[in-house]
């Protein structure tokens, strides 16, 4: 891999011996920790000390990499070569909810799931083939910047910031939601505390170092994420089939599903498509499209490739980063299918409210801790006592069936480890990588909202004289009073915040994509038709939303709410949002001047890789 | 800049690659995705074919696109010297 380190960095110069030493020395952590648990230690104390290890090496990390020059501070010097770049991508793109909920959702929705799988892996070929590496020669600091240099100043620029920041704060309050709930359950914290705990591990990781910070840190934090995410699927498969590849021994547990739920009469089955949860096939395939156009245009994730030293490690950086996204996302189905098969397997061995306090002590563990996680026979099951008496009121005598036993899609990651009778060792390991994609996306979020605020609304909309210092306290003070905003609201527990995370992609990819696209495809796109393509793709994206969800009152459930058009599900919303943003842009640009020469020639910079970069920024 | 029919003939190639990537990219996202039925009366290795795409096949078939793509295209910028070594 050609690596451009420049300026005798010793640690980019040694970033292979670095990251190889930290993998071995996580991997005897956990060796350690399973030596403790076997030697009696409370499991209490070994989660205390895989978040506290763990949190203090990104704490390391992002104190090693504080900075005080822009260039660093925004894109990390420019220097992070291409696999590094990919690994830290896949830790900024993989939130607490794909670590935590993607499994679990597949356990659910069966086949109806894999959309997530297919979107969320599929938007890498639209972010290297039409935006990247045409961004990152303009040289641009945050997404804003290149819309105000393609369209003509700051109406684009702050229609930009509008749309980034209404995506990425709902994004950033449920990852903190998520470091909340994997904190309180694992340290046994209030979740009010644990909310705050997880804010101040995210900002040791990027205040004092910016972009630059929370790159190393992201790339440490992809290597536990991924290590947590693969033993337990690894641990499953040696103990189901016998052979320690999940992701190609689980196409017999998939066999063993269809037969169980046969035998149980449990229908629709897992493997059938269009199914489950609502998805007919319509729903299906626009919410792939949604979820590729919006991975595609978020910013939090492009500005990842502003980082690397070329256009051409950008483009082989977009592959790397899918690649390393690529191993979670092909093990979350066998992990899905092995958790799914054992359950089946547990009922089928005549599981009633006599016997489950004693073979599967582990739901009731969860049911008291959340009620909302596990619930048998319609009520939360707190204790055998409480599911016999569940069971008895809603008819259910001798054995309970497995559409009895309702699991939140949240907690079958982190419960499988106890669920498939694992030690504890596996569990504060699953808790850490949780932990770990909670935080690493969190910084990135963070990061995109207070660039947007301090690069384009204090630097170039207010004063443009500020000195370099004051720029970068202005930046941080931003980041903290966000992160602080952010944790304030997830600890509130706002029930909507979850759901609204997956309206961040139709958010992103209504407001940004078009204008992106076009801005680099299309030389004929002028400046009002950006505008006013942005303004109505995002505005009716922004009204299905709202409408669908809680109509014109602003509350839900109030009767009021529109019903779904052509019965698409408001997860989906760019359906609407991008088919009018782009005909809006085209119809507008159309209708008035052609760009200038000027503005032609710098797009015929932006498609070449050689020259400069396009945005010269004073740095002292 | 160099002279412009250069520039246009290196915009073109570009431009046909990233025709000929979109259309693997839709195959593989959807038109695959629509024969799921017909694909699931296959079964290897206990997988149903229809399943089987969406959970592995199409994302194997991104990351070697994607792969493939960063080749092909600095292929091209050295071909034209359009690259950033030039």
């Amino acid at each position: 891999m050609a690596s451009t380190t420049g300026g005798g960095d010793s640690f980019t110069a040694n970033l292979g011996r670095v990251y190889t030493l930290y993998t071995g020395g996580f991997i005897a952590f956990i060796i350690l920790m399973a030596i403790l648990g076997a030697i009696g230690v409370p499991n209490v104390v070994i989660g205390y000390m895989f978040m506290g290890f763990t949190i203090l090496i990104y704490a390391v990390i992002g104190i090693m990499s504080r900075t005080m020059q822009v260039g660093e501070y925004y894109v990390a010097g420019r220097r992070v070569p291409a696999i590094y770049n990919g690994m830290a991508t896949g830790a900024d793109w993989m939130s607490g909810a794909s670590f935590v909920g993607m499994a679990g959702t597949l356990y659910l929705l069966g086949y109806d799931g894999l959309a997530y799988v297919v979107g969320w892996t599929g938007g890498y070929v639209l972010v290297a083939i039409l935006v990247a590496p045409y961004l990152r020669k303009f040289g641009a600091y945050t997404v804003p910047d290149f819309l105000a240099a393609r369209y003509g100043g700051n109406l684009a620029r702050f229609i930009g910031i509008v749309v980034l920041f209404s995506c990425s704060f709902t994004y950033v309050v449920a990852q903190i939601y998520a470091t909340g709930i994997i904190a309180s359950r694992f340290l046994g914290l209030n979740f009010s505390v644990a909310v705050y705990v997880g804010l101040a591990g995210i900002l040791v990781c990027s205040m004092l170092g910016g972009m630059r910070a929370v790159t190393w840190t992201q790339v440490a934090q992809y290597i536990v994420l991924i290590i947590a995410y693969l033993i337990p699927a690894i641990w499953m498969s040696t103990a189901k089939t016998g052979v320690p590849i999940p992701q190609i021994m689980y196409g017999s547990a998939l066999e063993n599903i269809s037969a169980l739920e046969a035998a149980q009469g449990i229908s629709p089955g897992h493997i059938v498509p269009f199914a489950h949860g609502g998805f007919d096939a319509k729903n299906y395939f626009l919410l792939i499209v949604c979820l590729m156009v919006g991975t595609a245009s978020l910013p939090h994730i492009l500005m990842r490739y502003f980082t690397t030293p070329s256009v051409r490690e950008a483009r082989v950086s977009v592959a790397w980063s899918l690649l390393f996204i690529f191993i979670l996302y092909f093990t979350a189905p066998a992990y899905a299918a092995f958790a799914k098969w054992t359950m089946l397997d547990l009922v089928a061995s005549g599981l009633t409210p006599d016997n489950i306090a004693e073979k599967a002590g582990w739901l009731m563990r969860w049911a008291a801790a959340d009620g909302t996680m596990v619930q048998i026979c319609g009520k939360a099951a707190v204790d055998a006592a409480a599911v016999a008496a569940a069971c008895s009121e809603a008819g259910v005598t001798g054995n309970l069936a497995f559409s009895d036993i309702t699991l939140n899609a949240d907690m079958i990651v982190l419960a499988t480890p106890e669920m498939a009778g694992m030690p504890y060792v596996i569990s504060g390991l699953v808790a850490a990588g949780g932990l770990a994609a909670a935080l690493s996306t969190a910084d990135g979020l963070l990061l995109a909202i207070a660039n947007a605020l301090s690069h384009d609304i204090y630097y170039k909309m207010i004063d443009q004289n500020a000195p370099t210092s004051r720029r970068l306290v202005v930046s941080r003070a931003l980041l903290v009073v966000v992160a602080a905003l952010a944790a304030y609201t997830a600890s509130t527990r706002p029930a909507d915040i979850l759901s609204m995370v997956a309206w961040a992609f139709s958010l992103a990819a209504a407001g940004l994509f078009p204008a992106l696209v076009l801005g680099v495809w299309w030389k004929r796109t002028t400046s009002a038709g950006a505008i006013c393509g942005m303004i109505a793709g995002f505005g009716i994206t922004v009204l299905y939303l709202i409408g669908t969800q809680y109509g014109f009152d602003l509350t839900k459930g109030t009767g009021d709410e529109w019903a779904m058009w052509w019965g698409v599900k408001n997860v989906s919303a760019a359906a609407f949002g991008l088919p009018v943003g782009f005909a809006v842009m085209i119809i507008v640009s159309l209708l008035t001047k052609a760009p200038s020469k000027e503005m032609q020639d710098f797009i015929d910079e932006v498609r070449v890789p050689r020259g400069k970069t396009l945005m010269e920024e004073k740095t002292t | 800049m160099a002279n412009s029919s250069q520039h246009e003939a290196y915009w073109n190639k570009t431009k046909n690659l990233m025709l000929v990537m979109l259309a693997l990219w839709f195959f593989f996202s959807f038109v695959i995705h629509m024969f799921v039925d017909a694909l699931n009366n296959i079964t290897i290795l206990g997988f149903p074919l229809g399943f089987y795409m969406a959970a592995q096949g199409s994302l194997i078939a991104f990351v070697i696109m994607l792969f493939w793509f960063a080749r092909k295209q600095n292929a091209i910028d050295e071909e034209y010297g359009m690259s950033e070594d030039n």
